[in-house]
């Protein structure tokens, strides 16, 4: 079992100001932040949390952590540009000043996921979340059995963090595979979906842990090809999305059958959610 | 938690009866003491609650008829002053407002400075609140204070509130709180309750207080003290207001039928109906779903963020990048039943629904809460019930 989850901060709806240390560019859409808060220190999070980051006068999203959680320097996110909102947070300036409250929500078991074999499987965006859970892993990967990460994205040029996985994959401690749905002339790599990976590594399934976020058809098919490799539904842990208002329980939007996505979640546990994930629009 | 929360029926006093002079004497003594004391008044024919300052405001020798999609007052044979049930509104629109600014944000210089909105100044002091309202405010204090995050303008706007009860003198054909176990009786949650008592003699209200606040106020109230024949007569009121209760709502399974049958095929048959105005969950005195809106002034050197009540039955409510989750009427019907009768169990210990009929009565075309929920507990249905999912 990992850590409870750190307590959110004091006055749970007021943002509390941070700037914006340093930007990244990952892709066309994406960029990754770094926040360093104006008033207090960087609190502690779990790998698998998120904030909620406001843009002044335009609003404000749920934004998974994507950093390392043994650095608290800043917080890191990674931010796609797809809406309003988020394409404020993405273009916001070196300097500028953002909203930001949290961390909130469950956490991936990672400290839980020791002795076991470890795969850690995103699709798109998902990578992001689960980046922490992957630096905490590797800081001490003896703790583990065999490491896998199996990454897809749609095309070569959406591919998240590419220098870190490539650093990750000559590692002899970690296996890492990576797939793209549409290749283009610059890529020799897997063609194909995220879970057709699953059978071209090797671990043991009854003593399996997984940890899967991206896009919920994918989360879906991933995790019936886990189920059919062998590993236990209770060993596979996967992160929801939902639309967020206000990440404490009292707001109603973010639910998913009897669970609060923000407060429960964001990471669930398969065998307790599988029978609703099944079902269209709950 | 709050001033009103845990006496149970033993830690109420001896009752004392009031009259008319004597109920106006108690809503002098609690302007006196600075409650905003909000009470039944008539508007726009129905009967809703308002500031009031004196007895005459209240609807004396009115009624309200309910069935399903229909509410219609009547003038009653007596003068009573609390001779209906329910009306569209419930004490949720003071507890839990339809609009709420949360904070300002001024822009500076070097970014912005964000500070909060002072609650709402004068506590509230609700005259009249059905039992099926306690259970209501009850349910709502567990969402907002019971969680790991507490709402600072609830807390602020529930911990000053004097609640003065008022036990059920007239059921409506929509009410089914005797079967919810909600009602019609007031059992705790109350700083005072009343029973009106009257007939062609008398025009009296009986009163307990159920805690210390309650019990101070009714000292300095000229009281006289209630014999064995006040008290039976309170008792055969809530008798005959439990009898006359038009609809009941069988909840035994009631939650796994409904967690176990999300493809049930009544759910499209009640989604041919309902037009997902949303009505049902603006009257109901439990549902709690805000959304928030930000707004900048012209010149961009204030924002704000306000809250305001929404509701799962709208498009935006489960939007997410490209889509709402829940696109389909069927799939908001559905979810708001569930939620209210099912999953509300796993999330805070008790049903959302307290039997105030207030849903029946309100939806533009009728659809009946207690009728859709006995369609499908009639249903057998394979018990998945998977439970809260969490991590642990
Ligand atoms: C727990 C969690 C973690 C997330 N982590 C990340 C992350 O690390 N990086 C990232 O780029 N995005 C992340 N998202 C998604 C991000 O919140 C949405 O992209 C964002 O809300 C879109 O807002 P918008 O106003 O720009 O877009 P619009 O499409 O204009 O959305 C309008 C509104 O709908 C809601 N909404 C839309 N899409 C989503 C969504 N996917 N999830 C929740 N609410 C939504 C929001 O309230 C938004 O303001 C996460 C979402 C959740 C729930
Ligand atoms: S669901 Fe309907 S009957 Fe139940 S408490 Fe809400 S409005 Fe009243
Ligand atoms: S059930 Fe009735 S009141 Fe509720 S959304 Fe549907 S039509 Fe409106
Ligand atoms: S985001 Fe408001 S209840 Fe979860």
């Amino acid at each position: 079992m990992s850590a409870a989850p750190p307590a959110a901060l004091a006055d749970p709806m007021l943002p509390a100001p941070w700037r914006v240390r340093a930007v990244r560019r990952e892709t066309a859409d994406v960029v990754t932040l770094d926040l360093v808060p104006l008033a207090s220190g960087v609190p502690c999070f779990a790998p698998g949390q998120f904030n909620m980051i406001y843009a002044y006068g335009v609003g404000e999203v749920p934004v998974s952590l994507s950093g390392d959680p043994a650095d608290r320097s800043c917080f890191v996110h990674t931010v796609r540009a797809v809406g309003e909102v988020s394409a404020a947070i993405a273009g916001a300036a070196p300097g500028s000043v953002l909203g930001l409250r949290g961390p909130f929500g469950s956490a991936w078991p990672v400290d839980a996921a020791a002795g076991h074999d470890l795969l850690i499987v995103a699709g798109g965006l998902g990578l992001a979340p689960l980046r922490p859970a992957i630096y905490r892993v590797l800081a001490r990967s003896e703790r583990f059995g065999r490491i896998a990460v199996l990454y897809g994205g749609r095309g070569p040029a959406e591919l998240l963090f590419r220098d870190e996985l490539a650093v990750w994959g000559a590692r002899a401690d970690v296996t890492v595979a990576v797939t793209v749905d549409h290749a283009d002339p610059s890529w020799h790599g897997h063609v194909g979906v995220v879970p057709a990976l699953i059978g071209q590594i090797g671990f043991d399934p009854p003593n399996t842990v997984a940890l899967l976020c991206g896009p919920e058809v994918m989360l879906r098919f991933t995790a019936t090809a886990l189920r059919a490799a062998g590993v236990a539904a209770e060993r596979i842990h996967l992160s929801m999305e939902r639309n967020m208002k206000c990440a404490i329980g009292l707001c109603g939007h973010c639910q998913f059958g009897p669970d609060f996505v923000c407060q429960d979640g964001p990471v669930l546990r398969y065998d307790r959610i599988a029978a609703r994930l099944a079902v269209r629009e709950i | 938690m709050s001033p009103t929360a845990p006496p149970g029926p033993d830690a109420q006093t001896a009752p004392v009866l009031l009259d008319r002079a004597g109920l106006q004497a108690l809503v002098d003594a609690l302007v006196a003491r600075g409650f905003d004391v909000i009470g039944p008044t008539l508007r726009d024919g129905a009967i809703v609650y308002d500031r009031i300052a004196d007895l005459a405001a209240l609807p004396a020798g009115w009624t309200d008829r309910q069935e399903a999609g229909r509410y219609r007052l009547e003038r009653r044979a007596d003068a009573a002053l609390f001779g209906y049930a329910v009306g569209p509104q419930s004490w949720k629109r003071f507890l839990h407002p339809p609009e709420e600014t949360l904070w300002r944000a001024r822009r500076q210089d070097d970014g912005f400075t964000i500070t909060p909105e002072p609650p709402s100044p004068a506590p509230f002091a609700f005259l009249g609140v059905r039992a099926c309202e306690l259970h209501a405010i009850a349910i709502q204090d567990r969402v907002f204070l019971g969680g790991a995050h507490r709402d600072p303008g609830y807390t602020a706007r529930r911990q000053g509130a004097f609640l003065v009860a008022l036990n059920c003198g007239t059921a409506a054909g929509t009410c089914f709180c005797a079967s919810m176990g909600t009602g019609p009786r007031a059992e705790s949650g109350f700083d005072l309750a009343l029973t009106e008592l009257i007939d062609a003699a008398r025009h009296d209200f009986l009163a307990v207080a159920g805690s210390e606040a309650g019990a101070a106020l009714l000292a300095v109230l000229p009281t006289r003290p209630a014999g064995p024949e006040a008290t039976a007569a309170a008792e055969a009121v809530l008798a005959r207001t439990e009898a006359g209760m038009g609809r009941h709502l069988d909840t035994n399974g009631l939650k796994e039928r409904l967690q176990a049958n999300p493809e049930h095929p009544r759910w499209d048959e009640v989604a041919a109906r309902c037009l997902a105005c949303a009505n049902c969950t603006l009257v109901c005195p439990t549902c709690f779903c805000t959304s928030v809106a930000d707004h900048t002034d012209l010149a961009g050197t204030e924002a704000t963020r306000v809250k305001r009540w929404d509701s799962c039955f709208t498009a935006d409510f489960s939007f997410i990048h490209g889509g709402s989750v829940r696109a389909s009427g069927k799939s908001r019907y559905r979810q708001w039943l569930t939620h209210k009768l099912a999953h509300w169990i796993d999330q805070f210990g008790s049903s959302g629904c307290v039997g105030c009929g207030r849903c029946i009565a309100w939806c533009p075309v009728g659809i009946d809460i207690t009728a859709e929920a006995a369609a499908i507990r009639a249903m057998p249905g394979k018990a998945v019930g998977e439970g809260k999912g969490g991590n642990a």
